[in-house]
């Protein structure tokens, strides 16, 4: 900066502290003190005092410097500003400040409001300190490390941080870089495909290679990138549309063969293989097409535009996304859950002509907290708490500042998520239906609107698809981080009146690939002209390669008509949204053509970059024999650390269940979210007479006005995954349950599947994601849900420093919206009334394979999975909505995780009243299985319904083709009681044990 | 004629059409208008009857809550507002709302008898982290004090499963300065709204949960009346039979008295 010649100029630096002396206390040290006593260190702090430091660099005179503390930065009534650095208050200090060139949204608001009250023009950072009390510098050193920073993001002092100067870029000059190929072998090839980070294989490189051949030249470097960006997994889902070779090998008695004849797009051989032409269309696609040619007319537009979007009433249509940020998650989880919500939100307003977002969706996989502690933690993994606690604080952060609710999730714990966690963040929009569709046209400008270039998240979309090791946190640090959600507020509440305004003819987000994508995918059939050098950038010397594949958050490109630009920056002014031209579709030969400074830096035809990816065929096998039971893997949970041998009573089991973190209360999370800005809630995630029931799905009003209803919820079954099959039918079954509880129309339910396997590249994995795919088309079919969307990451995995690869369990989240007629009609699962009876619907036999029981003890029952009946299940759904419809249930639960006992449970303590149980009397199937088994079995397709004895006739005839029966009855007890198997404790110990593990 | 609601919207306001959506509904005609516009023209607020200050986040909350947009307002509009008062228009801001009010200098306001100052005043009260650190969404019964002057909240009756009011905040925990103003505001009527004494969700003093000044018009709270205003919006309003869902909403019933005292102010 220029600023950085003048003499004058100099950092000042600000402490602001609460006035603990006149009885102030300080939250901010308290949540500290926790989080370090959390670490279970010896020499753990008794106190923690926490303060605020900015740095202001600018020509200022010390009056100018008081004014600054203490008219801007210090409240008068509860805090003190102190000029310079304080001394030491405790007997170790640390501050924690942002590396230079991380994101820090709030010395960008503090600039402006100095501005505002100096007029002078200043460079603000800021930065945090903690002065701790009765601890040692080392201890002190390693809270920092392990609580307080990331020194990813962050660097630690153990002193009071007062640089003489910021560090500011320095101009960049051109430079135009052949990277030579054409002569290559294929090892370096190779070579240059891993250093440079390009992720490439073989194959690919070679074609590359053969393009340029053909041009005759050496490609460039922004070419280079610019290919490797669009042929990413993450961008291109190659794995997904390849062709693949399945076949199947093992002992047919120990697993389940698929039928493979007449399925689409799948040719079966005479040895029993079958060779699948794109996966993606053979199944999930297949099943959405084949659904829509047998009558469903309610599917807008699927897997084409950033989000998938259906009809929602006459005039207005709903969409719906869900991604994943894993691997900048397990490097840095504040900013990669927020970046990734943060994504996942401009998605929905790059959809179509934009959709306004209504709310959000999170569901994490990570390592049990008390699996590892600092000797067992891999080397490069963050502990599972602190990734969990500041995914949430990341989705919270964003989410909450964007003023969209976080209205349903879920978190799944597993030991081998512990290097690779995964952060799925979905978004839902609304639109009026004339604006599902945008087009660019010949000549429009290419606006780009929001935030700054930077070089944040560089190989962000390489990165994604390369799977982690121990070193990755050091490598990739650029690829991570911090997002600033007024950025994108701003952005969208100026979007949104530009697109009512009519102003623009298409939009996309820049996401992974940052501009390259963009403008890569929206010239796809016309070509683009882009002068990089006009995108306004964070700091000097960026290459044009940087500036093209920088995935700096916040960042929206539009195609704009020439003659609407000066309305459109009026609109962007008023918003203080920077807009930047960078210039225009259409270029002869679809060309896409890539200038600094008016030099050529890039030029490549449209269609090598989109058509070019050289077509593979992949080997997939399942082999039965592979796959031993789960419950044999090793276990860990909190509350659960040890396998126990024998199978406690009902009583011990269903506290231990209702204890294991999969089941027990996410208050803790939902509480933190907005989950009612917008006061659109009609069913929050959390019902009952107190608040604290589990909701199975949330409801909104995405229109003002009208009583029409869209449930959203989601299905998770990983503890099936030893059949991704089975574990995908169940988790379509689990999310259409969900959404029939709370009163959704099971023919206007719409899903998502979102696919995070360990890598791919190894057969037998592939293997098992062709299992979840095919699944996903009998599913979608049987259930008559059309998948509208979907998003794949298959290199889920962690490689430590000694070589151990560590796998995640195939991991398939099905999320889904359905509409509701009437929201009045809406249920929740809280027992309402002493009187009225518990039914069971759908087959109880005692099968406890793949549930938490077995997870937990040694349940001794082997055997096949259990499975869902395609022509059951759905039959099971429909009559529980058509009583629901009819108004005849009191409350509705699905019976899932921990099974039907703690389905039961939660449904009485939701509702503060008794139940006596008889689950002798569940519908068996004719297999009589004992009550213990039968209390925790997760079989599919079963509810659970609280129905007045008055209504019960009724009920039984809405149900007469669906198994049910009557096994308990709701009364004023205040206790859980089932004669049979001595079971009989107080509801408030089953609610207390279940409030428990995660009330952090 | 429906009396014009004038809802600031700003960078990182994200409470406005809930806000909005309750003036309407209470009888009132809102309208938006940026911040930017409203500090290039701030006698833009003379054309209105009703002002609302929204929740969210404005400026990303960036220092502390509300901070960066009560320092541009105070500078700018504080006058503006301050003659609306005087023109007797009923003021509401919830949340975000309520922590810019009590930085720019509107809220607690002058001592009854006395004069707005002409310069915005300093901060004599505060909303600090909450107790717990943390951001919280919950509903909380809530107490309407009997000697309030807060024309929002004045006689306003409520059922016991419906005296309740959403919160969502991380910064709300309400101080005062000395505990001679606290007896002040205690005695002139101007706590407007209380959490009940055994469900404060931030470590309030005294449980207050919201004030008003002097003359009863400006409202600052925590909770988010703007989002209680139909039965579906209850936490457990599936619990409640029709007949107990037949109130008025608490929230919509606070906005009703707000409209209704400009009607018979202005006589339309």
């Amino acid at each position: 900066m220029s600023l950085a010649a003048a003499s004058a100029v100099a950092v000042h630096r600000i402490e602001v502290r609460p006035r603990s002396q006149h009885g102030v206390s300080d939250p901010r040290g308290a949540a500290a003190r926790r989080e370090a006593e959390s670490l279970g260190l010896p020499r753990a702090p008794k106190q923690i005092d926490a303060a605020s430091v900015y740095l202001i660099e600018g020509d200022l005179t010390p009056e100018q410097v008081r004014r600054i503390a203490e008219e801007l930065l210090a409240d008068p009534v509860t805090e003190e500003a102190l000029i310079g650095a304080s001394k030491p208050r405790g007997d170790a200090l640390i501050e924690v400040h942002p590396l230079p060139g991380v994101m820090d949204p709030d010395a960008d608001a503090v600039r402006l409001a100095i501005e505002a009250l100096l007029g002078v023009s200043v460079d603000v950072r800021t930065g945090r300190r903690y002065d701790l009390h009765g601890t040692d510098a080392g201890t002190a050193k390693t809270i920092a490390e392990r609580a307080l920073a990331n020194t990813v993001i962050h660097g630690i002092y153990d002193h009071a941080y007062h640089p003489s100067s910021f560090p500011h870029g320095a101009p960049y000059v051109l430079r135009i870089v052949d990277v030579p190929i054409r002569d290559l072998s294929d090892a370096a090839l190779e070579k240059l495909s891993r250093e440079a980070h390009l992720f490439l294989s073989l194959e690919e490189m070679q074609a590359i290679q053969a393009e340029y051949r053909m041009l005759g030249r050496e490609p460039r470097e922004i070419e280079l990138e610019t290919l490797a960006q669009t042929w990413s997994e993450h961008c291109v889902h190659k794995t997904l549309k390849a062709t693949i070779r399945y076949r199947e090998a093992g002992d047919a008695a120990h697993g389940l063969r698929l039928a493979m004849q007449g399925r689409p797009h799948h040719e079966v051989h005479e040895d029993g293989s079958v060779t699948i032409h794109n996966l993606l269309k053979a199944t999930v696609a297949a099943a959405t097409h084949e659904l829509i040619a047998d009558g469903i007319d309610w599917c807008l537009s699927v897997f084409v535009d950033n989000a998938g979007i259906i009809t929602f009433d006459e005039t207005n249509a709903v969409c719906f996304k869900v991604e994943t940020h894993n691997h900048p998650s397990a490097i840095e989880p504040y900013g990669g859950a927020a970046t990734g919500i943060g994504g996942c939100i401009r998605d929905i307003i790059g959809t179509g002509l934009a959709a306004k977002p209504i709310a959000a969706t999170d569901v994490f996989c990570v390592a049990p907290p008390d699996a590892f502690d600092a000797k067992t933690l891999p080397k490069g993994c963050l502990h599972p708490r602190r990734i969990l606690t500041q995914v949430v604080a990341g989705v919270r952060d964003y989410g909450n500042r964007m003023g969209i609710p976080t209205l349903n999730g879920a978190v799944w714990f597993h030991e081998d998520y512990v290097g690779n966690p995964l952060v799925y963040c979905g978004c839902i929009g609304v639109m009026p239906r004339e604006k599902i569709k945008g087009s660019p046209q010949r000549g429009d400008r290419i606006i780009a609107l929001g935030g700054r270039t930077g070089r944040d998240g560089i190989h962000g979309a390489t990165f994604s698809s390369a799977e982690l090791t121990d070193t990755h946190a050091d490598e990739f640090s650029h690829a991570v981080q911090i997002g600033n959600a007024v950025t994108e507020k701003k952005l969208l509440d100026a979007i949104l009146e530009a697109r009512d305004a009519d102003l623009y003819s298409a939009i996309t987000d820049c996401g992974a690939g940052g501009f390259s994508s963009a403008v890569g995918e929206m010239g796809e059939s016309l070509g683009a002209e882009v002068h990089l050098d006009r995108a306004p950038l964070k700091y000097m010397g960026l290459s044009p390669t940087e500036i093209w594949i920088s995935e700096a958050q916040e960042r929206m490109v539009l195609a704009v008509p020439g003659a609407n630009v000066t309305k459109l920056r009026a609109i962007c002014e008023k918003h203080d949204v920077e807009l930047c031209d960078l210039g225009h579709f259409g270029v002869d030969g679809a060309e896409l053509m890539l200038l600094y400074q008016g030099v050529e830096v890039g030029r490549m035809p449209m269609e090598f970059l989109h058509e070019g990816l050289p077509k593979t065929t992949r080997e997939a096998v399942w082999e039965t024999s592979r796959h031993p039971s789960v419950h044999k893997s090793k276990l860990s949970a909190i509350g659960a650390s040890a396998k126990q041998q024998s199978r406690p009573s009902v009583q011990d089991a269903l506290l231990a269940l209702l204890a294991h973190p999969n089941i027990a209360s996410k208050h803790w999370i939902i509480r933190q979210y907005d989950h009612e800005v917008q006061g659109n809630s009609v069913i929050k995630p959390l019902v009952g007479a107190r608040g604290d029931g589990p909701s199975d799905a949330a409801v909104i009003l995405p229109v003002e006005g009208s009583t029409r209803g869209l449930a959203i919820a989601n299905g998770l079954a990983t503890g099936l995954r030893e059949d991704p099959y089975i574990m995908t039918l169940a988790a379509i079954d689990e999310c259409v349950r969900n959404l029939v509880c709370v009163g959704a129309d099971p023919s206007r339910i719409a899903i998502l599947d979102n696919f995070c396997w360990p890598s791919c590249k190894d057969p037998r994995n592939l293997g098992s994601l062709v299992r979840a795919a095919e699944a996903c088309y009998d599913g979608a079919k049987a259930y008559r849900t059309p998948f509208i969307s979907g998003k794949d990451s298959l290199n889920n995995q962690f490689t430590t420093e000694s070589g151990r690869t560590i796998q995640i369990p195939p991991t398939l989240l099905i999320s889904g919206m359905g509409i509701v007629e009437d929201v009045r009609r809406c249920l929740t699962m809280d027992a309402k009334r002493a009187g009225n009876v518990l039914l069971a619907v759908g087959v109880t036999t005692g099968n406890t394979r793949g549930s938490h029981a077995e997870m937990v003890f040694s349940t001794g029952d082997g055997g096949i999975l259990p499975m869902v009946d395609l022509q059951a299940g759905p039959a099971s759904a429909r009559a529980v909505a058509s009583l629901i419809g009819q108004g005849l249930a009191a409350a509705a639960h699905d019976c899932s995780d921990g099974g039907v006992l703690v389905a039961a449970a939660e449904m009485a303590f939701a509702g503060g009243l008794g139940l006596s149980l008889e689950l002798e009397k569940l519908p068996d199937g004719g297999k009589s299985a004992n009550l213990w088994s039968r209390a925790f079995s997760e079989e599919p397709s079963r509810y659970l319904l609280e129905i007045s004895p008055n209504d019960l006739a009724r009920v039984s005839s809405v149900l007469s083709e669906v198994p049910h029966a009557v096994i308990g009855e709701f009364n004023d007890s205040m206790r859980l009681t089932m004669p049979a198997a001595e079971l009989d404790v107080s509801i408030e110990t089953l609610r207390a044990v279940w409030r428990g593990p995660l009330d952090w | 004629m429906k009396p014009n609601a004038l809802i600031i919207t700003a960078a990182g306001i994200n409470c406005d059409l809930e806000l909005a959506r309750a003036f309407e509904l209470a009888g009132a005609m809102p309208r938006f208008v940026h911040l930017s516009e409203l500090l290039a023209r701030p006698a833009l607020v003379d054309a209105f009857e009703l002002v609302g200050i929204p929740g969210g986040f404005s400026y990303g909350d960036a220092v502390a809550a509300g901070r960066i947009a009560a320092h541009l307002m105070r500078r700018t509009l504080y006058g503006a507002l301050v003659n609306a008062i005087q023109r007797g228009v009923p003021i509401i801001a919830p949340c975000n709302g309520f922590q810019i009010a009590v930085q720019m200098g509107l809220l607690p306001g002058p001592a009854p008898g006395d004069a707005w100052p002409n310069e915005p005043p300093a901060p004599t009260v505060a909303l600090g982290q909450n107790e717990s650190a943390r951001f919280r969404d919950d509903w909380r019964r809530i107490e309407i004090p009997a000697n309030t002057r807060c024309i929002w909240t004045q006689g306003i009756e409520a059922s016991d499963a419906g005296r309740m009011l959403p919160i969502a905040h991380g910064e709300g925990r309400f101080i005062v300065r000395s505990s001679e103003l606290l007896d002040e505001l205690r005695e002139s009527g101007r706590i407007a709204v209380r959490y009940a004494s055994d469900d404060n969700p931030n470590g309030s003093v005294d449980d207050i949960a919201g004030i008003c000044d002097s003359s009863g018009l400006v409202f600052g709270l925590m909770p988010h009346p703007e989002r209680f205003t139909r039965w579906t919006q209850h936490p457990s309003w599936t619990r409640l039979a029709e007949t107990e869902r037949g109130e008025e909403p608490l929230g919509l019933a606070m906005f009703r008295n707000a409209v209704e005292h400009v009607k018979v102010g202005v006589g339309c």
